[in-house]
Order: C-alpha cells, then structure tokens, then sequence
C-alpha cells in the first residue's frame, strides 16, 4: 500500500486526511473552510484496507453505524420482551404454548411462536450481546491506535493550512512577536498548558488524557461482558433452589454435598393492630389486620460434612453456625449465599386414623401415618390391624381412570386400607381420601375414620455462589471512569506561529469551546493580539442573514 | 505496519472473539444443564435397595451401569420400566447392570410399582436428594449411560423406546 508524503516530509499512511505532523490537508478539501478534526483526521483503518475476508469482516464491525444498528436492534427486542411475562414468571404448571395464546389471544400466541416468551435467554439474544461486544473491540481498536499515533506524532510546527481552517483561529499584527510569544508561552504554563517551542512556534496542549475516556469505558464494558460470559462456565455462578420442611435436615444443593441444613422454624409475621406504632393503623385498617407482611424469616443450623463425600451415605456432620435467614439477609458461607424467597405453610406431615365399627362409633385403635413413609401394615392389637395396600400422596385419577399420584409432595393423600378385625378375617378393603370414602367390595362393616392431620411449614430457599460479581464490579467501575476521564476533562490545544510577519493563533478542543473561549480571552486579555474567532458561529450567523440577535 | 502482520492480527483478534461467543453461545445451548458431563466420571453414591442391599456404584467398576432415575408418578417412566425388564437378564449375562434411582418416594410405594410391574433390576431409594444433587437431575425420567471405567457415555432425558433401550445397553458392554 502507497504511502503519503507531505511537502513538510512527514511519510503518512494512505487514507490521512491531513498530515500527522504539520496538517497540511493532503486530501481534497474543496470549498470546506473548516478540518473535520475527529480522531485528528487519521485513517482508520478498516475504510482503507479492504482486500481480504478479514478485511471485510473487520471493516463491517468496525462501522459505528452497524454498531448503533444492533445496540438499536437489541434495544427493540429487549422492550418486547417486556411487553408480556417472561416464560419464567408465568405459573409453573401453565403449559406456556396455551398460555399465552389464553392470556393474551392472537398477540400472545405470536409472542410465543417468535420466541419472545424466553427472550433473555435466547441463542439469537445472546448472539446480539455478543455481536455488540465484537463490535465495540473492533470500533475501538480500529480508532484508538491510529488517534494515539495522529497525537504522538504530531508537530510544533503546523502547515498554514492547517491552521486558518480551525474553528478558533486569528491574525494577529505586532511589533514584538518574540516579545509576544514569549509571554503567551508563559502564560499558557501558568494555566497548566504542556507548551513545545520549535522554531519561535508554539503548541501548548492539556488534558490530551481525555481523549483516551471513550475507549477505556469501552475497557470496562467489555470487561463487564467478560464477567457476563464467565457465567456459563461452570462452577463459576450457581443458582437453585431449595425447599426445606421445618425439622429436616437436607443437603444444600450445588455445595458438591459438602454442607447440610436444618430448618429449626420457619416464621411468617405480619403487623398486627395495636402491637405496632399508632402511626401505622391507618394503613392497617386500609390493608386490613393481619394482611401486611412483617417478616419471612427460616431459622436454621448450618452444618459441614466431615471425611469423604459419597453421595447416599449418612453423612457425619459438623456444625458450622445458626443463623436466622430473614429477605435480604442471607446466610453467607464459603461464597455461598441462602436466601429466603418462598414458603409453604401447613403442608400436611402426617395424617392419623380410628379404626370404627360404623354402626355403633367404637374405636379400636388409632393409625398414625407418616406420610413420607407410611408403614406397610400397623397392628393394633387385639385382632385388629390395618394395611396399606396403595397410597398415593398427591391424589388424581390418571387418564385411564386409575387412581395415581401426580408428584411425591403430600399435597392431597389417599390411601386404599385392608382392615382387619376378628370378625373380619379376610378384611374390608376402603379407599380413603380427603373427604371421600370408596367402598370398592361392597358395604363394609369398618371405616378409617379421620383423627387428625399433622403439618409443618416449608421454606423455599434460594442458594447462589456469583464469583462473576467482581469482575463485573471491577468493569462497572473501569466503565465509570473512563466515562468521567472524558466527560470532565477537555483536550484543548493552542497552536501560535509566525507566519509573513503576523501572529497566528489557532486553538481546538475536543469538547466545551465556550470555555476553550473564555480561557483564551483571559491568555491574550492586555497582550493586544486579536481574540481568534469562532468561525463555526460566524457561519452560522452569515446563514441566518444578521439575524443573529435573540436566542444564543 | 505491514500487509501481512496486519492480517495476522486482525485474524488472530476475530478469532479469539470468535472463540469467546462461541463458547458461550456452546455453553448456554448445547450442554446438557447437568453437574455431570459427558466424558467425565459419574459421582460415586451409595443407597439402599428394597430388599435392604447397600449398592455402591464405585463396586461395578469393570461393569457397564445404565444408571435410571425415575418417579412411580412419572408416565414415560412407566413405560419405559417393563422394556428395562425385559433386557435387564439379557445384558447382565454380558456386563451391563441396571440400576434404577429413584427419586425419595416412600418405600411402600416404589415397593407396590415394582411388584406391579414385575421388576427384577435392583432399585434404590434416594431419600435425601443426594444422589439427585449430585447428578442434578431435572426431568424425569434421565438415564446415564456409565462405561466400564465409570466415565458417562451419554446423558438421555425423555422416554426411550424399547429399541432405544437396547442400543444404550448395547453401547456400554465392557
């Protein structure tokens, strides 16, 4: 590829808009009066070499239009996604493709056929994030060096060119320029200006530092999606759930069977009128008594298993610590967090029986059945005794008309009983569930009669390891200051030279000209050299016809 | 900088791109959601059968295991338990045990499914969720096909047909 020289002798790579060291323009600028300065009129790369596939692939990226086009695109499908309850949040037992369509009619329906209802979690979501990121590397990458270069190389000594096409420039005619230069050279020092003299020219420049703001934010946000991706490597963030009944003792899932946990209690509260701040009554008598949450609380015993961990084995257990999990105030252990999110209450534990002679109400016995593990058969002494020939904790008939269990939780237990009496040697058999009773063989002389029902509450636990949360902490805060580095600080850059005997001044920054103004009206205030003029609001006022007066 | 160093770089920054959305696109899509992958050695456990029979799955090293874990309110289950039956001696003779987990029901119920269907391949009762932790089983029913070293060969979720059965019993033969 050709390279550029300029008449000052600097070599430049092709596509410059102006020369790196003097800023003659080395491109046809035509009528334009005015540099356009961005990224110093360095060749980006990308829109200068075009040969190759990776080229091509290169230049697509390196386009801040493409980049723009999917931050848009992304901004567009992640408000849709909002628009009806992600499949997540919809009930657990709601089969999602009648769902939607029920809720929400025709619109649901489409929403579920293009994917929307698990957008967040789709490969073409993912795949957008990942796309911007590629193109916030590459758009960086292909701007930052040729900038930084364009700035390292740049010289004392500019081409007049350069100079009278600046936003901020002035001729200037006096008697003494060294005289001149030398006090605007100590001037621009006092106000914190890096000045380089060259020839009896001067460039004074500051905060050059802020230019390199956008591209360390991007720093931080690639870093922060880093942290993103390292989310689906394993071991690296966990998130499960955990239901524990009060009085269980229960592995703590994603721990690799290394801690237990037991529920000692679990407490709901609520505010109850006349045990709380006179304050609050109002609000109780709006809500009602009784109805306002106070506190979810599940205290437990947390416990390290000791020697080898072979999953099914009784395991040896130490105690590490008690603790009262409240909302928002886990249990934190090894880089694990538990928290209270849900809770079950009164779930039926056990359930208990009397055997009765239906005709005259007499007891011979009572039957208590642990409904996690009935017994087989419970005697009851005398000649009396009852079998369990089915049971069935979460009752339904099956499509066949058969009874089944449609989960192992206790919600709704029945039971087929085999009773067995001294004048019943062969047994009755009864089916009995919750509020009915089957006689499948006839009228029987015996009933299970209801005695009791045993429940507990159950908490929803909720275990999460993050170790992304410090990189993507460390990105967010590389991302705030990059963002600061170029938000607060302004590159300014005065250049001052002689040229055919008069005083040219020519000033540029990067941001807020308004005080670029200010700052050189105080570095020329008594030194008789014209204040540069700013020739962009000059323009803008010829275009307007005078009619510059009024709004500013 | 030169024509060539500057395709050597910029292909070698796509492709490290390339790399990191790939794999994350690879891990959030095509791995099974399962502690255990395949390739790697399944946990070791050791539970209890009906009949009060300690099986631990480090001692049938040398053997192919068809690892199942199932629910007596589980459908496919159902299905699917008589043709493991039915293979269940075939296989034996050749290597391959079965083995089926279920997920802490009580005893009195897996006992009652398992002498409805006649089943002969020893169960084992998973009381405390350990074994299901460990493996992080989802859906039921999920069968991990153990080669003779103890590595996972393949992980199925869903129902299998009695075809399918064999060949999975067939693939682990030591």
């Amino acid at each position: 590829m050709e390279q550029v020289k300029c008449e000052c002798g600097h070599v430049n790579p092709h596509g410059t808009a102006f020369c790196e060291s003097c800023g003659k323009p080395l491109q046809d600028v035509g009528e334009k009066r005015l540099l356009d300065m961005r990224y110093e009129g360095s060749a980006r790369r990308s829109q200068t070499y075009k040969r190759t596939i990776i080229d091509q692939i290169w230049a697509f990226f390196s386009s801040v239009k493409v980049g723009v086009a999917l931050i848009v695109i992304t901004l567009i499908a992640s408000a849709i996604g909002t628009i009806f309850p992600q499949q997540m949040y919809i009930p657990p037992n709601a089969d999602p493709a009648e769902y939607y369509e029920k809720q929400y009619g025709l619109a649901g329906k489409l929403y579920y056929e293009l994917g929307f209802n698990n957008l967040y979690g789709s490969w073409w979501y993912i795949l957008l994030i990942a796309l911007i990121g590629v193109s916030l590397v590459i758009c960086s990458l292909d701007r930052v060096v040729p900038l930084y270069r364009a700035l390292k190389r740049q010289g004392v000594k500019r081409h007049p060119h350069f100079l009278e096409r600046q936003r901020l420039f002035g001729v200037s005619r006096v008697n003494d320029p060294d005289d001149a230069i030398a006090t605007l050279k100590e001037r621009l020092a006092k106000q914190r200006y890096h000045v380089r003299e060259e020839d009896g020219h001067l460039l004074a420049e500051k905060g050059r530092f802020s230019r390199w703001g956008p591209y360390v934010n991007h720093i931080g946000l690639i870093i922060f999606l880093i942290g993103a991706m390292l989310r689906s490597v394993p071991g690296m963030y966990i998130d499960r759930a955990m239901w524990i009944p009060e009085g269980e003792t229960k592995e703590i899932p994603g721990t690799n069977g290394r801690y237990f946990l037991k529920s000692e209690q679990f407490i709901f509260e609520t505010y109850q009128k006349g045990k709380e701040n006179e304050a609050f009554n109002a609000a109780i008598d709006r809500v009602g008594n009784g109805m306002i949450a106070k506190n979810y609380q599940t205290n437990v015993v947390l416990y390290k298993r000791v020697g080898p961990v072979i999953a099914g084995a009784e395991p040896k257990l130490k105690k590490v610590k008690e603790y009262a999990i409240r909302v928002n105030e886990p249990l934190k252990f090894d880089g694990y967090a538990l928290y209270q999110v849900d809770f079950r209450l009164g779930e039926p534990k056990a359930m208990s029986f009397q055997l009765t002679d239906k005709r005259s109400g007499a007891s011979f016995g009572t039957v208590h059945i642990d409904l996690y593990n009935p017994k087989e058969e419970y005697d009851l002494g005398r000649g009396y005794r009852v079998k369990l020939l089915s049971y069935f904790p979460d009752f339904e008939f099956d499509e066949d008309g058969n009874p089944s269990t449609k989960s192992r939780v206790p919600n709704n237990p029945a039971f087929v009983f085999k009773m067995y009496a001294p004048d019943r040697p062969k047994g009755e058999t009864s089916f009995v569930a919750i509020q009915q009773t089957i006689e499948p063989f006839g009228d029987n002389k015996y009933k299970m009669a209801f005695a009791g029902l045993e429940t507990r509450n159950v908490s929803g636990l909720t275990v999460r390891r993050d170790f992304t949360l410090w990189i993507l902490g460390i990105g967010g805060a590389i991302f705030m200051i990059g963002l600061i580095q170029g938000m607060y600080w302004n590159h300014r850059r005065v250049w001052v030279q002689r040229v055919n005997g008069e005083l040219w001044i020519a000033a540029h920054t990067n941001k807020n000209w308004f005080g670029l103004k200010n700052e050189l009206r105080r570095l020329l205030d008594g030194t008789g050299l014209t204040m540069p003029a700013d020739r962009l609001e000059e323009g803008k006022k010829a275009r307007q016809g005078g009619q510059a007066h009024g709004t500013a | 900088m030169k024509k060539q160093q500057r395709l050597v770089v910029r292909t070698a920054i796509l492709l490290v791109l390339l790399a990191a959305v790939g794999y994350t696109i690879y891990a959030n899509f095509f791995t099974e959601k399962t502690a255990v992958a395949v390739g790697s050695t399944a946990p070791d456990f050791v539970l209890t059968d009906l009949n009060g029979q300690k099986h631990r799955l480090s001692d049938y090293r040398g053997k192919g295991v068809f690892l199942n874990f199932w629910g007596t309110w589980c459908n496919p289950c159902k299905r699917e338990m008589p043709y493991m039956n039915d293979w269940y001696p075939v296989y034996k003779q050749q290597g391959v045990e079965i083995l089926a987990v279920n997920v802490g029901e009580p005893k009195l119920s897996v006992k009652k499914f398992a002498e409805r269907f006649g089943l002969t391949f020893p169960i084992v009762i998973d009381q405390e969720d350990q074994v299901l932790n460990a493996y992080n089983v989802g859906p039921l029913p999920t069968t991990f096909l153990i080669d003779k070293n103890g590595k996972v060969k393949q992980i199925i979720t869903g129902t299998m047909t009695k075809e399918d059965i064999r060949r999975h019993l067939e693939s682990i033969k030591p």
